[in-house]
């Protein structure tokens, strides 16, 4: 037997469209197989999920909320990645904003919400960007490969924090818990309603208007597209490649650190360590499930924000939480291989003579012109 | 700092640096044959996990490598398949082989949280060997998968740059449409070395599970897997240098665990920081150096292979 894959002239449109989806469905039903196999009804599983996380009000406001960071990390990762720039560093780039805040928050804790909310959002913000900045400069100067150091800072991130709210920053009545003295009333994000939705989903969809504007409807977005496309061109066009670099990465930091202002300013509202269940890895997974779409980050995110609501439900039932971390991954081998289907055209003929290792051989005539993680390992 | 600190701090080096090295080689030949990989992290994971796993269950270590040889290679054969077979982006299908590594072995090892391993790996001393001064307490007081990771590197080395099969992964690395044309068969040379890589990333993730410190935690690796991705940059593609290498990277996470004995006050957060503040470093060393030059990865490292 023999399995070709043959390059499509063009992707059907309704296909790509649709097949995020159908990933979503496949990794659903890896899932499943996967839960029938450890001994749990898979129905019943998803069942209790999806009602954890869309059944009534209450889920819905917790997805929602879980969504929001996912959703300022997710764009920033896209941001960078449209610049073929691997940003894993957002996990770490979020606790940095949110020390900074904190920092802001514990120390004007007199000061009226209209002063501390503002600076705490700026040095937010700050903090991601200048973490972010660390990697940025030996990449753009240099070529240091990014994905590795942006993905070592997150560790450094975490020590920093359980430095901080073991060391200086514990607060004397914590009973020796390691939390920070809680803010001010003043220092803590409104909630939209008297739900637990806070104002950090108008900074995730203030930032998904701004970016796609700004990819789309200037000039600087267009210099971003083109270097993400063709860096040999845009190179030729005498852009400035080194200089967007830092530009894009501070901005992706920018992002996750105002993801890590609003979580601890809305939800904790003081510093803590494990104030990310891995937000910031999740969000690669969504940035590349909604294809690096601004809009469509917004609404994948919701859909992570219901996995990780509906995995704290079936944790009722006794499934373990990490089983929601295994979905995240496999769904992104799905959306990879999903996104191939729709490239190629499998032909499988029977006439095929002699099984060897040849007969897994793909052969497709094209390569999609070279391949992006090719473009950026022979630069 | 007196002499017998200094040889404790060179063997602990060494059995902390094994786990890396075990994870750096797999990656070395994997990316040899031009398939980046960055699901060590998730493959070591898995590897642990199982390896302890089995190990637990049946009470023996052989089964409990086995395993994780298993698993490990298991993980890699994904990688494979959509990077080889489906020529997905080999960054991203990676990132997700790390993501799902994480999940699984989260998944598989909740049940033996805190269990106790009744076997592990014990040092062993070789005779006569292990009684050279100096030299015997620091490489020859090891269990048995120190001693087996010394036979295996230079046992790499040899592979790679004196036999016709080492000439054949180089040359599915260097050029494939080259390696294609003399016959060499690129996608199954290149389906070998990514999965034979990520049993041994599964090997390194067992030694931190059943000889380290042997128990098992969620996210035991900590980030080595992505050390052992740095260390083949660092160590251009070569075996012998990922040991030095790896054998550096463990110098400083055994002196962060040493360095408050030595009446350094320093928080141990920021101890711990210090090999990943390392790896950036010397990151940032090794690219600034190759600058200009050629780094020594192999040409092909990256880009799927396509048959005309």
């Amino acid at each position: 037997m023999k399995v070709r894959l043959e390059k499509r002239v063009a992707a059907s449109p309704v296909y790509r469209f649709f097949s995020p989806v159908l990933a979503v469905i496949m990794a659903l039903i890896f899932g499943a197989v996967f839960l029938w196999a450890s001994g749990f009804n898979p129905a019943e599983v998803y069942l209790k999920m999806w009602w954890g996380a869309f059944g009534d009000s209450y889920g819905i406001s917790e997805t929602v909320v879980k969504a929001i960071p996912i959703m300022l990390c997710a764009l920033g990762i896209a941001l960078a990645a449209r610049m073929l720039l691997w940003n894993v560093g957002a996990e770490g780039q979020f606790y940095m904003g949110a020390v900074a805040a904190s920092w802001v928050a514990l120390s004007m804790r007199q000061a009226p919400a209209w002063q501390v909310l503002p600076l705490m959002a700026l040095a937010g913000m700050a903090g991601g960007a200048l973490w972010a900045l660390v990697p940025a400069i030996p990449r753009a100067l240099l070529g240091v490969n990014e994905i590795i150091t942006t993905l070592m800072l997150n560790y450094v991130a975490i020590h920093w924090v359980e430095y901080l709210v073991h060391g200086p920053w514990r607060d004397p009545g914590s009973l020796n818990f390691p939390l920070s003295a809680p803010f001010s009333r003043a220092a803590r994000l409104p909630m939209i309603g008297d739900t637990r939705v806070h104002a950090g989903l108008l900074f995730g969809l203030a930032a998904a208007t701004l970016l796609t504007f700004v990819l789309w409807r200037t000039k600087w977005g267009y210099e971003v597209r083109v270097i993400g496309e063709n860096p040999r061109a845009a190179r030729y066009a005498g852009m400035n490649i080194t200089r967007n670099v830092m530009i894009v990465l501070c901005a992706a930091g920018a992002l996750a650190g105002l993801a890590g202002m609003a979580e601890v300013s809305a939800i904790a509202g003081r510093m803590q360590k494990g104030l990310s269940p891995g937000y910031g890895y999740s969000a690669i997974i969504v940035a590349w499930l909604a294809k690096l779409s601004p809009w469509g980050i917004v609404v994948v995110s919701i859909l992570f924000g219901g996995l990780l609501v509906g995995g704290y439900s079936a944790q009722f039932i006794g499934v373990s939480a990490a089983s929601v971390n295994m979905l995240q991954g496999a769904m992104l081998f799905f959306v990879l291989a999903a996104e191939v289907m729709g490239r190629y055209r499998i032909r499988v003929s029977l006439s095929g003579a002699g099984v060897d290792a040849s007969s897994s051989r793909p052969a497709g005539p094209v390569q999609e012109a070279a391949d992006m993680g090719g473009e950026r390992a022979r630069e | 700092m007196n002499d017998s600190m200094l040889v404790a701090i060179l063997a602990a080096a060494i059995s902390s640096g094994t786990p890396i090295l075990y994870a750096a080689l797999g990656e070395l030949i994997c990316e040899r044959s031009g398939v980046l990989n960055l699901g060590v992290e998730g493959m070591m994971l898995v590897g642990a996990v199982s390896g302890f796993l089995a190990a637990v269950r049946t009470g023996n270590l052989a089964l409990g490598v086995l395993a994780a040889l298993v698993a490990g290679g298991a993980m890699a054969l994904i990688h494979a398949f959509m990077t080889i077979s489906l020529k997905v982006n080999q960054v991203v299908s990676g990132l997700a082989l790390t993501l799902f590594g994480t999940g699984v072995s989260g998944y598989l090892g909740k049940s033996v949280i805190g269990v106790p391993l009744s076997v592990t790996f014990r040092a062993v001393s070789i005779p006569v060997l292990s009684s050279i001064p100096v030299v015997g307490p620091i490489l020859f007081r090891h269990d048995l998968l120190v001693y087996v990771s010394y036979v295996l590197i230079p046992l790499a080395w040899f592979w790679l740059y004196r036999t016709r099969q080492g000439l054949h992964l180089r040359a599915v690395g260097e050029s494939p449409e080259t390696a294609d044309a003399l016959g060499v068969n690129v996608f199954a040379i290149r389906y070998v070395y990514v999965v034979l890589g990520g049993m041994l990333a599964g090997l390194g993730g067992a030694y931190l599970s059943m000889a380290s410190a042997p128990s098992w935690i969620e996210n035991m690796t900590a980030g080595r897997g992505w050390i052992a991705v740095a260390l083949v940059i660092f160590a251009v593609w070569n075996p012998i240098r990922a040991m030095a290498g790896a054998y550096l990277f463990g110098g400083v996470d055994a002196l962060g665990f040493r360095i408050q004995t030595l009446g350094v006050t320093v928080s141990s957060f920021f101890l711990k920081m210090l090999p990943y503040i390392f790896t950036v470093l010397v990151l940032i060393v090794v690219t600034a150096r190759a600058r200009g030059r050629r780094t020594g990865a192999p040409e092909a490292l990256g880009t799927p292979y396509e048959r005309e």
